[in-house]
Order: C-alpha cells, then sequence, then structure tokens
C-alpha cells in the first residue's frame, strides 16, 4: 500500500513540473493565440541560465534567488522576442507565429551549445531538500514534496491574478474575444507583452527548477515542448486548472501504466490525448472556440487560376528544371529528386491546410506510411518498383480515412493536435513493432531498380510525378470540389446553409492531401533506398508545416516555392556548417519579419500594387469581412 | 574551427587544383559523417580525435606520400540526412571511402547506401550487431566493439555476483532492446539459476526518472543491470541516490565508465558500479602513453572515449588505403579483411568473418575521487576473446 501512495506522490512531483510550463503556454495561447513553438526553448534557457547563477552564487540564498532570477531574466528575452518580432505578426496569417517561433527555437538550440559548451551539465542540489523522506519503508525526494506543494501554489496565485486584477479580468476577457477588448479601447499591445512575459517566467522558471533533478543539455525543449502542448489541449486551451488536471492525469496514468506496461511511456501522452479529444473535442475544461470573425482566405487576393501566359511560364519553368541532368553531376540531381519529393509533400499539407483550412500537425504520418507501404510491398511481397510506387500510397490513404474521419470532426488547434497524436501512434507503431518495421533500425534495401537507377532518371520520375501532383492538386483547388471545401473552410454556417456536407468534403480532402503525401513518401524510399520511423515523425510534420507557411498559407502556389526554398536551404547549410540550425532559424525569423504573408504571398502583393484593377477586389474583400 | 580549417584546407586544394590538376593525384580523401549538431558532447572529442589522426599522418609522411585529406559532414541525426551526406561525399566530393556515424540506424543507412553504391565504409561508433551480422555486407567494416562484446564483458563479472533476482533498465529503442537481450542471454546461459524480476523502458531523452526508479525498487532485485545514457543516465542516478534504490544492490552498466557519460555525474557517481568504459587515467601503456602526450599537448584537454574512437578510424583508415595502395573499393575490402594495426588499446585486427575489429574496452568499477567520477580496477578485454565462435556467426551473416 505504502508503495502505491509513494508512487501517487511520485507522479504528482512529475505533474508539478509539467504543469508549470503547460499553464505559461495555455495562458500564452489563450490570449494571443499564438502557438508558441519557443515555449520549450523558453523553458531551456530557464535551465541553463540558473545554472550559471546557482554555480555562481552558492548557499540557500544563491540557490533559490538565483531559481527566480533566472526566470525572470529569461522573461526579459520574452518580452523582447514579443516586442521585436511577434508584435509584427500579429495580423499574419493563422500560424504564421509558429514559424517565427520555430526559427527561434532552432537558433536557441545551437546558440546554448555555443554558450555553454555541449556536455551535460549537473546542477545543484536544492539546499534543505537533497535528502528523502521515509515513509513506512520507501523514500520520497524532499524535492519532490517541495514541487507538489509548489504546483497548487502556483496554480492559486495564478488563479488569484486572473480572478481578482484587473489586468486578471482583461486577459480572460481577451481569451474570450479579444477583437470585443481590443473595440473597448483596452491597449491589446502591453496587454499581449505582459502575458507573453508571464507565460515566459513560468516556463523558465519551470525549467530551473528541474536543475536538482535533471541534466542541463540543449535538447530539453524538444524533450518538453510536444508534450506541454498535449498537455495545454488535453485540459483545453486557456484554462489553467484544465493544465493542471491534465498534468496531473498524464503523470499519474505514466507513473501507474509503467508498472504494468513498462514500453507506455512512449506514447501515453498521445494516447490520451486521441481519447480525450474524440470525447471532448475542447478537451477537458475547453470551451467550444467563438466563430472566427476573420476570413482566413482572404488576407492576399482572390485566387484564380493560372492565366495562358503564366501556364507557359509554368511549363517553361518545369523543362527548364528537366534539363538539370545535362548541366550538373549526380550529387544535384539526387538533391534536386529530394526537392521534388518535398515539393509534392508540401503541397499536399498546403492543400489541406490552405485551401481546406485545416492545419495538420502531424502530415508526416501519411508520408511515412507511403514509405512503409513501399517498403513492404518491395522487400516483402517482393513486388516490382512500378506496382510498389502505385500502391505504397494506399497505405497513406489508408491512414488518412481512417484518421481524418476522427480528425474532421474537430477544428483549429484541436483538429491539428489530434492529427499530431495520430502521428505520433503510428510513429510509434513503427518504432515498437520490430519484427515487422525493424523498429528504428528501419527497412534497408528498397532501392529502385535498374530503369530509375540511375540519378538522372529517378531524378526525371521524381520531376514528372511532382508536375503532375502539383497540377492535379491546382485542378481540384479549381473544380466544385475546391470551390466546396472552401466555402466550408471559410463560412461553416453558409456552406452548410447552401447544402454542403461540410464534414464530408473535408474528410474527401484530408484523403486526397494523404494519398499525395503518401505518393511523396513512395518516392521518398526508393530515393533513399531505406525507411525509418524518422518518416513518420514530429520534426518532418514540422518540417512541412514550415515550407508552407514559408511560401505564403494564403497563395496557391505558395507551398512549391516554400518547399523548394527551405528544403534547399536545408541540404546546403547542413553540408556546409554544423551551426546549420542558427542559420536556417535565422533566416527563417527574417523571412517572417520581411515577408509577413510569405515568400509568394509577398509576390502576389507586389504584383497587385501594380495593377490598375486592385481597388476593387480589395473592397468587395473588405466588405466580406465585415459582413462576416 | 574545423569549417575554417577545412574551408582553408578546401581553398588551398581548389586553387592548387586549378592551377596543376596533376595535384589532384598526390591527395586522398576520406569522407567522414556523423551526428554533430544532435550529439555535439560525443561528437566534439570524436572530431578532436580525428584531426589529431589527419596531423599525425600527415606529418609523417601521408598515405605513400600522398596527402591525406578527410571531408566532414554532419548528418543531423537524422539517417535520411546521413544519406544525403553520403551522396555528396560520394558523387561531388569523389572520397575514396566513407567513415563515422553515431547512431546505430544511421550507421545501418550508410551501410546499406555503401553495399548499394559499392563504397567502402569504415562505421566508427554505431553498436548495434545487425551492421556486421543482421544486415552486415561487404563493404561495410565496424571500428567499435559491438553490443554483443560490451555485454559478453559485462556478463563475464556479473555472473560472479551472488545476487539471483535481476531487473533491468534500458532506453526503449534499438540499441537498449538488444543491450538487454543479449545480456539476458548470455547471462542465463553462465547463471541458469537467475529470475528476470523486472524490465523497465523509458523512452529515449525523456525518462521520468521518478516513478521508474520507484518501479524498480518494488520488484526488489537484487542485482540491476542499466544501458540508459547521457541525460537519462543523470536523471535516473540522482534519482536513484535519493531514493536509495542502489544500497546495497549491485549495479552493471553498459558504457557508463566512458568520459562522456560519467564526467557529468560528478559527485553523484554511484560506487561500485561495473562498468564498461575509458578510464584514460590509469591506462598505462606505451601506445596510449603516445596517444595521450599528444591529444593533451594538441587541445589541453583530456581525451574521451570518442577521441579513441575519431582517431583510430582514421588511422585505420590511412593503414587500409596504404595497404591497398588503390581507391579501388574491392583492393579495399581486401587490404582490410585481416588487416592488423596497431592503436592506443594496442594491436587491432579487422576480422575477415564478419568485418568487426577487435578493438575492445575496458571492465573496471565506479568510484568517486576528489568529487568526480572515475572508473578503478579497470582491465582492457580484448575484442577477440568476447566473440561467438566462427560457425555461428557464419550463421549471422547473411550470405553473398
Amino acid at each position: 500500500m505504502a508503495f502505491y501512495f509513494v508512487q501517487f506522490l511520485t507522479g504528482l512531483a512529475s505533474a508539478a513540473s509539467l504543469f508549470l510550463v503547460a499553464s505559461g503556454l495555455s495562458i500564452i495561447f489563450g490570449v494571443t493565440r499564438i502557438v508558441n513553438f519557443a515555449h520549450g526553448a523558453f523553458y531551456m534557457l530557464g535551465a541553463y541560465v540558473a545554472f550559471t547563477l546557482t554555480e555562481r552564487f552558492s548557499g540557500a540564498f544563491g540557490f533559490w534567488g538565483g531559481m527566480v532570477v533566472a526566470a525572470l531574466v529569461v522573461a526579459a528575452i520574452g518580452v523582447l522576442v514579443e516586442m521585436v518580432l511577434l508584435r509584427r505578426i500579429y495580423h499574419g496569417p493563422e500560424l504564421f507565429q509558429l514559424l517565427a517561433t520555430f526559427g527561434l527555437t532552432l537558433m536557441v538550440e545551437d546558440l546554448v551549445v555555443l554558450i555553454w559548451g555541449p556536455e551535460d551539465l549537473l546542477g545543484r542540489r536544492a539546499p534543505g531538500f537533497k535528502g528523502a523522506v521515509d515513509f513506512f519503508g520507501q523514500n520520497i525526494p524532499s524535492y519532490d514534496l517541495f514541487l507538489i506543494a509548489l504546483s497548487p501554489v502556483v496554480l492559486g496565485l495564478l488563479w488569484l491574478m486572473f480572478q481578482r486584477t484587473r489586468w486578471g479580468v482583461l486577459v480572460r476577457a481577451a481569451t474570450q474575444d479579444r477583437d470585443m477588448v481590443a473595440a473597448l479601447g483596452v491597449n491589446q499591445k502591453w496587454l499581449f507583452t505582459s502575458v507573453f512575459a508571464v507565460g515566459v517566467f513560468l516556463a523558465a522558471l519551470g525549467g530551473a527548477l528541474q536543475i536538482p533533478r535533471d541534466a542541463v543539455h540543449h535538447a530539453l525543449d524538444l524533450r518538453i515542448i510536444v508534450d506541454v502542448f498535449v498537455v495545454v489541449v488535453i485540459g483545453g486551451l486557456g484554462s489553467i486548472i484544465g493544465a493542471f488536471v491534465a498534468a496531473v492525469l498524464v503523470s499519474e496514468l505514466n507513473a501507474f501504466g509503467i508498472l504494468i506496461f513498462p514500453k507506455i511511456s512512449i506514447i501515453l501522452v498521445f494516447l490520451v490525448m486521441a481519447v480525450v479529444l474524440i470525447v471532448r473535442p475542447w478537451g477537458l475544461f475547453g470551451k467550444a472556440e467563438a466563430p472566427a470573425r476573420r476570413t482566413p482566405g482572404l488576407t492576399v487576393y482572390p485566387w484564380r487560376p493560372l492565366g495562358p501566359g503564366e501556364r507557359w511560364a509554368a511549363v517553361a519553368a518545369l523543362i527548364a528544371a528537366a534539363t538539370l541532368p545535362f548541366v550538373s553531376g549526380n550529387y544535384a540531381l539526387t538533391v534536386g529528386s529530394e526537392i521534388a519529393i518535398f515539393v509534392i509533400f508540401a503541397a499536399s499539407l498546403h492543400f489541406l491546410m490552405s485551401v481546406g483550412g485545416l492545419a495538420s500537425f502531424g502530415h508526416a504520418a501519411y508520408f511515412g506510411l507511403g514509405a512503409y507501404g513501399v517498403a513492404f510491398l518491395a522487400k516483402m511481397a517482393g513486388l516490382p518498383m512500378i506496382v510498389s510506387l502505385l500502391l505504397g500510397p494506399l497505405l497513406g490513404c489508408l491512414g488518412a480515412a481512417v484518421f481524418g474521419f476522427f480528425a474532421v470532426q474537430l477544428s483549429g488547434v484541436y483538429f491539428a493536435m489530434l492529427t499530431l497524436a495520430f502521428a505520433q501512434i503510428v510513429w510509434s507503431i513503427a518504432f515498437q513493432w520490430v519484427a515487422v518495421t525493424g523498429g528504428d533500425n528501419g527497412i534497408l534495401g528498397v532501392w529502385p531498380e535498374k530503369w530509375a537507377a540511375s540519378p538522372s532518371h529517378f531524378y526525371w520520375l521524381s520531376l514528372g510525378i511532382a508536375a503532375l501532383a502539383v497540377a492535379v492538386l491546382r485542378i481540384i483547388v479549381f473544380s466544385p470540389f475546391g470551390f466546396a471545401l472552401r466555402a466550408t473552410r471559410d463560412s461553416p454556417l453558409r456552406s452548410e446553409a447552401v447544402g454542403i456536407n461540410g464534414k464530408r468534403i473535408q474528410w474527401t480532402a484530408f484523403v486526397i492531401a494523404g494519398t499525395v503525401a503518401g505518393v511523396a513518401g513512395a518516392l521518398f524510399a526508393y530515393l533513399k533506398g531505406s525507411v525509418f520511423p524518422d518518416s513518420l515523425g514530429i520534426s518532418l510534420s514540422v518540417d512541412a508545416l514550415v515550407m508552407v507557411l514559408l511560401g505564403g498559407v494564403e497563395t496557391v502556389s505558395g507551398a512549391v516555392v516554400g518547399a523548394i526554398v527551405y528544403k534547399a536551404l536545408n541540404i546546403w547549410l547542413v553540408s556546409q556548417t554544423d551551426l546549420s540550425k542558427l542559420v536556417l532559424g535565422g533566416f527563417i525569423v527574417l523571412i517572417v519579419v520581411a515577408f509577413p504573408k510569405g515568400i509568394v504571398g509577398m509576390l502576389e502583393t507586389i504584383r497587385n500594387r501594380r495593377r490598375p484593377s486592385l481597388p476593387k477586389t480589395a473592397l468587395v474583400t473588405s466588405r466580406i469581412e465585415t459582413a462576416e | 574551427m574545423r569549417r575554417s580549417y577545412l574551408l582553408g584546407a578546401g581553398l588551398a586544394i581548389m586553387v592548387a587544383g586549378m592551377a596543376n590538376t596533376a595535384m589532384a593525384q598526390s591527395e586522398i580523401k576520406i569522407g567522414e559523417i556523423n551526428s554533430y549538431s544532435l550529439l555535439p558532447a560525443f561528437t566534439e572529442p570524436y572530431r578532436k580525435g580525428w584531426q589529431l589522426s589527419v596531423e599525425e599522418i600527415n606529418a609523417a609522411g601521408g598515405i605513400n606520400g600522398k596527402k591525406l585529406i578527410v571531408v566532414s559532414k554532419d548528418d543531423g541525426g537524422k539517417p535520411a540526412d546521413a544519406q544525403t551526406a553520403a551522396n555528396e561525399l560520394v558523387s561531388s566530393e569523389n572520397v575514396a571511402m566513407l567513415t563515422g556515424t553515431f547512431l546505430s540506424n544511421i550507421g545501418l543507412a550508410v551501410s546499406d547506401f555503401a553495399n548499394q553504391k559499392k563504397v567502402f565504409f569504415l562505421a566508427a561508433e554505431p553498436l548495434t550487431d545487425a551492421i556486421t551480422w543482421a544486415k552486415g555486407n561487404r563493404y561495410t567494416f565496424r571500428l567499435r566493439p559491438s553490443n554483443y562484446m560490451q555485454a559478453a564483458m559485462l556478463v563475464e563479472e556479473a555472473a560472479k555476483l551472488p545476487a539471483k533476482r535481476w531487473a533491468t533498465i534500458a532506453p526503449n529503442y534499438e540499441y537498449g532492446q538488444s543491450a538487454v537481450a543479449v545480456f539476458k542471454k548470455l547471462m542465463s546461459e553462465k547463471r541458469p539459476d537467475i529470475q528476470w524480476v523486472d524490465e523497465q523502458w523509458p523512452p529515449q531523452g525523456k525518462i521520468d526518472a521518478g516513478p521508474v526508479v520507484q518501479a524498480l525498487a518494488a520488484a526488489n532485485p537484487e542485482a540491476i543491470l542499466n544501458v540508459t545514457f547521457g541525460a537519462d543516465l543523470v536523471k535516473f542516478v540522482r534519482e536513484g541516490n535519493t531514493r536509495g534504490l542502489f544500497k546495497d544492490r549491485a549495479v552493471v552498466s553498459f558504457l557508463t565508465g566512458e568520459p562522456e557519460y560519467l564526467d557529468p555525474l560528478k559527485e553523484e557517481t554511484p560506487d561500485g558500479w561495473i562498468v564498461t568504459g575509458y578510464p584514460w587515467y590509469s591506462i598505462k601503456t606505451p601506445e596510449h602513453d603516445a596517444f595521450l602526450k599528444a591529444y593533451q599537448a594538441k587541445y589541453n584537454d583530456y581525451p574521451r572515449l570518442g577521441s579513441i574512437v575519431g582517431y583510430q578510424t582514421i588511422k585505420s583508415a590511412a593503414a587500409i588505403l596504404a595497404k591497398a595502395n588503390s581507391t579501388d573499393p574491392e583492393k579495399l575490402i581486401a587490404a582490410t579483411e585481416g588487416l592488423s594495426v596497431p592503436s592506443p588499446f594496442g594491436e587491432i585486427t579487422f576480422r575477415k568473418i564478419d568485418h568487426q575489429s577487435t578493438l575492445g574496452a575496458y571492465v573496471g568499477k565506479t568510484a568517486v575521487k576528489d568529487g568526480k567520477g572515475v572508473m578503478v580496477d579497470s582491465v582492457y578485454r580484448k575484442g577477440s576473446d568476447y566473440l561467438p565462435g566462427d560457425a555461428e556467426v557464419e550463421k549471422l551473416r547473411p550470405k553473398e
């Protein structure tokens, strides 16, 4: 009995550290709607700064003072980031802030290694909390007890702040309806900045408090960021109590789960999230989101098919790309093939995200399923390459049909997180089912047949399929189905009123996007000759998001440009420097500031500015927006 | 630093190459890939090791009179990116062979690439048994003692312990799984009386140490096998120390004696764990003294195990190229099979049968000295003594 009680307390201690970080993220998201990918980076910075301070200033005062000062220092950095970077892009497309914070995260990962060195750092134990308390023969670390006591205190303080201060009232009002708060004359700028500062403070404090238990290293951010997002979503976005309950739920399930299934940790949080979101679409304590006022598709210019001149330009560009094998060596061709594959992948996500208004955080699942499909068919069934290429993507299609059915019942960030949960579940199956998938050692020897083996042939194959995929997706965008999809995206109520079955349309779009991603994955398997669980992983999903956002989420051809720029730059930087993350992150931040509509979005703005016919369109746009 | 060094070298080569194409005949390029940005704690000392090696080789006249150049690439910890890098090295840089890699899945990806493109590959660090056995191929050789070898070395000591109730903890991926599987198999062969009472599989890099330690303690084992490393190990040890998990229990642990993993533990280093590792401070052989002196003179820092691996990888590569006197992959394979080369740990041999080198490891016990973790009573175990018999190896390797 004593054991179960101690295990329960241990779970609570784990929950405490998760809650601190999650509450900060929840507050930031609730008010500013920023999907703050850099939250983990602030957590990590908190740990590093606290390490430095607590090493320098000894004694109890130095230790506890160092923790608080570290959190304050990092919060100040957060304020700087908010004022210099995020303020510029609040009016950008939805999720654009994700791109900026992703860039920051990349930079911080390299910067901490440059500043603090590559080795794991071991901080001090907390003065006064070094040992353990004996409980019927079981030891409970006294620091765990301190954390268990701390988290309700923080929860209480936050509650007081939100319920009993004017600032809290404004924050709650902004969480519910920020346009209304702005209309009532509240200075949103400072409200947002202060909220961001509080959120970052909590993240950094959470990081600092880990010092006595953990090692400080440069991968801390990735370790926590996804889990924290999951906790926030399970609890319900913007709900502090929800975050608390979710943190306890997840930690306790883990603490007791490992007693029965020792391998459960790797997937537990995602399972819990998937179940919670299917049963309660807005998390445990979340409320249904108020219908969005801003129409996502209209901030740039109404979409239209390519004109005759532009069509010729596209064909010319394709022909130019097809001449690459005559002018360059094998390496450039392999890189070219990889870029073509990522064009397909990004275009498929773009179709779901821009056309369907459904931002998936787990799109790599269908890419990876396509790759595994090919690997199974080619390696186990021994089918020829053409057949494998044709049938392999069906696995992606199947996955998209099953998961898409559940996912499209939700919208916004909840949709995104449910897709992430499904992707992680697929990933963990590929990772764990060693007998079939080879686990993380992957499936090797999936090489193309002779006719496609030479780099130039494979390049032409990839390029041809990429051109085909992009063309087909464009045709769908401007087909009646595409219009229905966009109608569902822009106004679910009106489209339903005119008789469009929104959920079915979105589900179909999800399956199309998943299948096309599967095609990309199938080609990728042959390009690399092997398949690893990586190709289902979060970082690939994030890469796809970044490509779409970089190109311009509100344009038709943004994904193509974004994929080419991002992938080419990434490959080149990784080859040229060990600090590729720092440079790439800096580049992304620069793009975000310089081109807040993405690369293609910016080009279109410049081009349209030169057109005389523009004012009319703009007028129509604004009238529609008002009507919404 | 490395960049500017390479860049400088690269520029010099380009200029020289333009001036006189015959220059290209007087140098040999080796391609090297590792997870520099993902795992800097391990790859930095590794890089220092191979850079020292390059310097020594060229100072001694290069390879049969040709200057050795190592072109190094980062793989970001992703198998797919490692293949891109391998492709660049082979297609654009025209390297004579590929070397390096740390993670097992990346090692396997590059070895599969080597097999497909018929390129010689000397894997430096990946530990998976698959790379030389189940998924072995004729183009791939491996330097470091494999999972199996490390397990066999530890089992030899572990079997002497009186403990009968054993629990295991390992990161939940291929390395952890196969380490536990091999250890269990070899241990149960030597000691049929042993009971396996619990196993814990925290996700790599994401251990929730409190509940895991508590769960292990609840099974009340007499001894524990640990395979976690890096930050997970730090958390596990801290939590285990606080909760008294290691009190009166024997612990056998993979790799923990390597400075990369032992040093971060500082004064928290547990006492008396049986570990494999690299006690650079207590090795007193002329070969190692020479290496240690040269390394400390160049970097003003002590070597980690990665330094040894990096150093020896390039030394072995140079010996292979010198013996083959050609960059033809078939000749390189022929030269490597059965080749013996000196190393800081004594002479090692690349086995013909499975392309595994006989580099060994030190086995000893952990202790705290002046607030730092050290290995004591350490003995070098030759790799050749801890490999299965030839008949068994032949069964493990796929037929050509």
